[in-house]
């Protein structure tokens, strides 16, 4: 892997088609995430759920660099990455709205997303849990010769969490195809990260310690997150082991639902919000040349399809309560064994 | 046939399933050195590194691992090296391995098989030493089965390997190389959810699983000197649990003891008299009697016998249902 000064002064040649794509992708995240925090707020969204507003480069810049067939691990913050990776939008809200027409029959949930069909190996609820997984896929990946690679995403709180630690090792001793990405938003849910740990920078610089380079990006940028990523994922590609990458990002809001982040300094909130990286894109888009009317078409179509997936979401039925006793064994249900 | 130890048995059971490419061994020191208690010996050399692979101590990586090859479309055995060390994995197995399949609807699932040496033998106390099977019987989603004889060990554990579920495969540690028997050359499956009736009698059922069998062998023995005759279920599978050949027997011998050396509040004796009592009170002539762990610590060697039940205790249980 190329250093993070080197990578982030060599760009890559980036197609509008492509770019516009991205734009699509973060305004169809964004507006989606929206639309669940409101439907929270009214009910129809159960359990708690934790939004990635103002994060959605990374998950967009990896999922537009990604190959079909690569897989995403992810957090319970983990609506936008399963989206993006091609989870059908309709099927998704209704999965969050506890729906029997959602992704996993309304047994998921926010926070349990899964949906083999698209690479969208499950969200982990339990902080790092993931990450020795993603480190086994990508080992059956190298055995198999499929040249997939296994994309890991977690937040700057699993760096502190043995599992971390676990993977990180193991990916590195066998050399896997694996590349973890750390979503570095400043907080391990209400503690601002620095306060716990160790180093200042909590992912790149645990690297050295795994024998890997540690890269830092602009999380917020996403043409270098595409052009970073592309890079990852072709080095783990060709055989080059794994890749750890700290993306520095930031939430908009607070940890959960629940929470409304009032922990954080206004005037930091305040300059990460004036680095939103959606505006970001459209500027720079705009001064490159792409017709505002362009760009106003991809925001009403994202709309137009956040608000027929609401629709359909809301009039899904929820699942038939024999779903309860059913696969949970491969034989079924366990009406055998009570 | 050959005659074999659990052991060996085992060994032979991992060598046929490496015949399936899919099939990898992992776990630490299962490569090189065979695997703590050399179940794994000889595997590495005869499958290579790739197929037999040795890894860190960190059990979260290598279940976790493990599962993510399952995922992936591979058939992992993972080794965790005694029971108490399965606890750095419990995350791994509870939280993820033993519910992937239901979050998922079925469409992701996790077919693999963790080997699990447990229960008291080699006198090193607590981790190295405790029966702790009911944590994983209670997780929904998780199989656990336990062979107490070769050649249930080595056809349960293929048929652990070609199972779709998650296995808890859990291997008594004090009969590894206490029991021989005729063991089948090549492939064969014992299923993963009958239990066993291996002594059958009229006056009494005794119920156990894995390591305590031999002890509830010998009851059955020296019951028989005394002129008592003794039925004997081989539980054989925790998770399901088969109680089928357990309540026909009490219905014919009126009289149940259920052994095991997990510690007695909670364990699964409690949970096999519930459902025996349910089913088959109106044939019951005594109360059900326990014969378990205490509610402790397993201690060191000096002291493992008064820990682990003997054939004295069960003896006496059995002779409290008789004057009853």
């Amino acid at each position: 892997m190329t250093s993070a000064a080197e990578a982030s002064t060599s760009p890559i040649a980036i197609s509008i088609e492509k770019k516009l794509e991205m734009y699509r992708m973060m305004l169809d995240a964004r507006l989606f995430e929206e639309k669940a925090h409101k439907l929270f707020f009214e009910g129809l969204v159960k359990g708690t759920s934790h939004l990635a507003l103002g994060q959605e480069a990374v998950a967009a810049g990896f999922a537009a660099a990604m190959r079909e067939d690569d897989l995403t691990f992810c957090t319970y913050r983990g609506h936008t990455h399963t989206l993006l990776r091609g989870a059908p939008m309709d099927r998704l809200m209704a999965e969050l709205l506890g729906r029997s027409t959602g992704i996993c029959g309304g047994k998921g949930g926010s926070m349990h997303l899964t949906d083999v069909t698209v690479g969208a190996m499950g969200s982990y609820a339990i902080v790092g849990a993931h990450l020795p997984i993603a480190a086994g896929a990508a080992w059956a990946a190298q055995a198999r010769g499929t040249d997939q690679v296994a994309v890991a995403f977690f937040g700057d709180g699993a760096t502190n969490i043995g599992a971390f630690h676990e993977a990180l090792n193991l990916a590195a001793v066998w050399n896997l195809p694996v590349v973890f990405v750390c979503e570095n938003n400043l907080y391990m849910e209400y503690t601002p990260i620095g306060a716990v740990t160790a180093v200042p920078h909590p992912a790149a610089d645990r690297a050295a310690a795994y024998g890997l380079e540690g890269v830092i990006l602009d999380g917020n940028d996403i043409e270098a997150v595409y052009t970073i990523a592309m890079r990852a994922l072709e080095h783990a590609r060709s055989g080059n082991g794994p890749v750890l990458i700290e993306a520095k990002t930031y939430r908009h809001g607070g940890h959960s639902r629940a929470d409304p982040g009032k922990y954080r300094p206004d005037e930091e909130v305040e300059a990460w919000l004036q680095r939103d990286p959606i505006p970001a894109f459209r500027s720079r888009l705009e001064a490159s040349g792409v017709a505002t009317a362009t760009l106003d078409q991809i925001e009403a179509a994202s709309d137009a399809a956040v608000e027929a997936a609401t629709e359909a979401a809301r009039n899904a039925p929820y699942p038939d309560p024999t779903t309860l006793e059913t696969e949970v064994w491969a034989d079924g249900g366990s009406a055998w064994r009570n | 046939m050959t005659e074999r130890n659990i052991a060996q048995a085992l060994n032979d059971a991992l060598d046929v399933a490496l015949a399936d490419p899919s099939v990898v061994l992992l776990g630490e020191d299962v490569g090189r050195t065979g695997g703590v208690f050399r179940v794994s010996d000889g595997l590495q050399q005869r499958h290579g590194a790739a197929r037999v692979i040795d890894t860190p101590v960190a059990e979260s990586g290598i279940v976790g691992a493990a599962f993510g090859m399952a995922v992936a479309g591979l058939r992992p055995v993972a080794e965790i090296q005694f029971m108490g060390f399965s606890y750095p994995a419990y995350d791994q197995i509870v939280s993820h391995v033993a519910r992937i399949r239901n979050r998922s609807r079925h469409r992701f699932t996790a077919p693999m098989v963790i080997r699990i040496p447990y229960g008291a033998g080699i006198g090193a106390a607590e981790h190295h030493s405790e029966s702790t099977e009911t944590i994983y019987a209670h997780t929904p989603g998780l199989k656990v089965v336990v062979p107490s004889t070769p050649y249930d060990a080595k056809g349960m554990l293929l048929a652990a390997v070609a199972d779709p579920d998650p296995v808890i495969f859990l291997e008594p540690i004090r009969l590894y190389r206490a029991v021989k028997g005729e063991v089948p050359d090549g492939h064969y499956a014992v299923s993963l959810d009958e239990a066993e009736l291996v002594a059958d009698g009229t006056d009494v059922t005794l119920v156990g699983y894995g390591a305590m069998m031999r002890e509830v062998r010998r009851t059955v023995e020296a019951l028989a000197a005394e002129g008592v005759s003794a039925a004997a279920v081989d539980l054989r599978t925790l998770a399901p649990l088969d109680l089928d050949p357990v309540v026909a027997s009490v219905e014919r011998t009126g009289r149940c003891v259920v052994v095991h050396e997990a510690p007695r509040t909670g364990g699964l004796a409690g949970e096999i008299v519930a459902s025996v009592q349910e089913r088959a009170l109106y044939s019951l002539r005594a109360p059900i009697e326990r014969v378990t762990g205490w509610d402790t610590v397993v201690p060191l060697r000096r002291s493992e016998h008064h820990y682990v039940p003997t054939v004295e205790r069960i003896v006496a249980a059995v002779h409290r249902t008789l004057e009853a």
